[in-house]
């Protein structure tokens, strides 16, 4: 009980003069930490690209990437809005559309036992083969690249809330001895049961949303990063493709802090 | 409950609250429980002992309607019912407590989901002082000891406002002492509920219950029915032997 007592809010006591300060001295180590490897591996390829003096249209240094990123920063910030706006809306309907048919299946056993081999025998087929598919369908602009993102968030997304909504069996008994009804042990043991595995499902879909909206610009697109890669790439540009793989991964990240965000103001909400 | 001594017989006889007239429950062609037949009287505290895998746990999941049980009748004061789903107040082995849930949040769950709320709530700080959880009712399942998030599994229990306490092995998972302090709390929480508990310890059933059901292997039937002065260990593992069964 000791150890309980010395851990819970209410004897925690007054915070502690430069709790703070520690805390941002802490979170400065952990960039530090976090940087160090990349600015090292930065630093091999540039020496390596001076070194071997490979030629740019092979290999661009880290400064000419870094010297495109600064010149051509308006052209690559138009292409990235454009599938920033693809990334987001693909990820918004994928992860709604998952999580509502996840509920669905956990509502009806029937239709879980017709959909999930279904489901799961749908991502044998490969992304690049439907990429066609829905560009024929919903035309060269947002619409295809949207699709493309939403059938590729869809299914992490299911998953994890179809897992996470599985509920420990006996607090399950718990509440059906109570007498709660099956909108009561939805709403107090399943759905906050699951959203830890929702948000580990989110994250997933946050990191490839961003592959699949590139791979429809690929395939067919008048504006986005993919397409401006695909240009750049026929003009041997490779210092712009690289660039343009830079907004990429940066926005990426970006998704995926948003999702840690919102999972943190959740945690921190309940 | 009488704590530290035998549980005193009860005063007067009672009328039967429950009645179950010939379950048997099955998994496949495994029969589990062969017919058992038991009555809880109001104010009694009947503890069912037996050896591990009898169905001890199923009898009590029939009861409060979380399982079926494939033929017998289920009476609730005089009158057939299909199981006592919403009416019973359920303790299991594990706290059970939900992660995200505060201590108090937990303990008014039962109260919450029957829509007594209110009155739970005026309940919870007396109750909290009691149970010794007071300046805790915010912390979260994690911050608390094993004892004192079965303490608060028992604030739930009693929040619940069952008209039924099923009890099923509800200290196995604390040691020696908690359990000891536990005992003591349940007997003083306790208001003359019907309970039907749940046990492999023979010393806790002469410990909590009036009466003692013997059960035996599966296919299980009730071996004997004991008093607390009877039911000495010695006595409940030579029943046991006679048919073949471990505690």
């Amino acid at each position: 009980m000791t150890a309980a007592r010395r851990r819970h809010p209410a004897h925690k006591g007054a915070p502690q003069a430069g709790a703070c300060s520690a805390a941002l001295a802490r979170a400065a180590w952990r960039l530090v930490r976090a940087a160090v490897p990349a600015l090292l591996l930065v630093g091999l390829w540039e020496l390596a690209v001076q070194l071997w003096r490979i030629p740019p249209y092979l290999l661009p240094s880290p400064g000419r990437i870094g010297q495109e990123l600064y010149l051509r920063h308006g052209l690559l910030a138009a292409h990235a809005a454009v599938t920033a706006g693809e990334v987001l809306a693909g990820f918004a309907v994928g992860s709604a559309a998952g999580f509502a048919l996840a509920l669905a299946l956990d509502g009806w056993p029937a239709l879980r036992r017709a959909l999930v081999p279904w489901l799961v025998g749908s991502q044998a087929v490969p992304v690049f083969a439907v990429a066609p598919l829905l560009v024929l369908w919903f035309g060269y602009g947002l619409a295809s690249k949207v699709a493309m993102a939403s059938v590729i968030t869809f299914f992490p997304v299911t998953v994890a809330a179809l897992e996470g909504l599985r509920p420990d069996p006996d607090a399950l008994r718990l509440m059906v001895a109570l007498g709660a009804s099956r909108g009561q042990i939805l709403r107090h043991l399943k759905l906050p049961g699951a959203m830890p595995s929702v948000f580990a499902g989110l994250k997933v879909a946050a990191s490839v949303s961003t592959i699949a909206a590139v791979i429809g610009e690929w395939v067919g697109a008048r504006a986005g990063l993919g397409y401006l890669m695909t240009q750049a790439n026929a003009q041997l540009r490779v210092s712009l493709v690289f660039a343009s793989l830079v907004w990429l991964t940066g926005m990426g990240l970006a998704l995926y802090g948003l999702v840690e965000l919102a999972q943190r103001l959740w945690e921190r909400r309940r | 409950m009488q704590v530290g001594s035998h549980s005193p017989p009860l005063p007067a006889p009672q009328p039967s609250c429950l009645e179950l007239c010939g379950i048997r429950k099955g998994f496949g062609r495994f029969v589990v429980l062969d017919g058992i037949s038991l009555t809880v009287r109001a104010g009694e505290v009947v503890a069912v002992v037996g050896p591990s895998g009898c169905g001890k746990s199923t009898l009590l999941d029939i009861v409060a309607g979380v399982t079926p049980a494939d033929a017998g009748q289920l009476l609730w004061n005089g009158q057939p019912v299909p199981h006592l789903r919403g009416r019973v107040a359920y303790m299991q082995q594990r706290d059970l407590l939900l992660p995200w849930r505060s201590a108090l949040h937990n303990a008014l769950l039962g109260a919450q989901v029957r829509r007594r709320l209110h009155q739970a709530l005026q309940e919870a700080p007396a109750l909290f002082q009691q149970l010794g959880l007071a300046g805790f009712e915010h912390a979260l399942p994690r911050e608390l000891s094993g004892g004192m998030r079965q303490r608060v599994a028992l604030a739930r229990t009693v929040l619940a406002g069952g008209e039924l306490w099923l009890l099923d092995e509800p200290f196995a998972s604390v040691d020696a002492l908690t359990r000891l302090e536990l005992y003591h709390l349940l007997h003083k929480l306790w208001q003359g509920q019907p309970a039907l508990l749940v046990t492999h310890d023979v010393r806790e059933a002469r410990r909590l219950a009036h009466r003692i059901l013997v059960f035996s292997r599966p296919p299980t039937r009730v071996l004997a029915e004991l008093t607390p002065r009877e039911a000495r260990e010695a006595v409940v593992l030579r029943l046991l032997a006679q048919r073949g069964g471990e505690l």
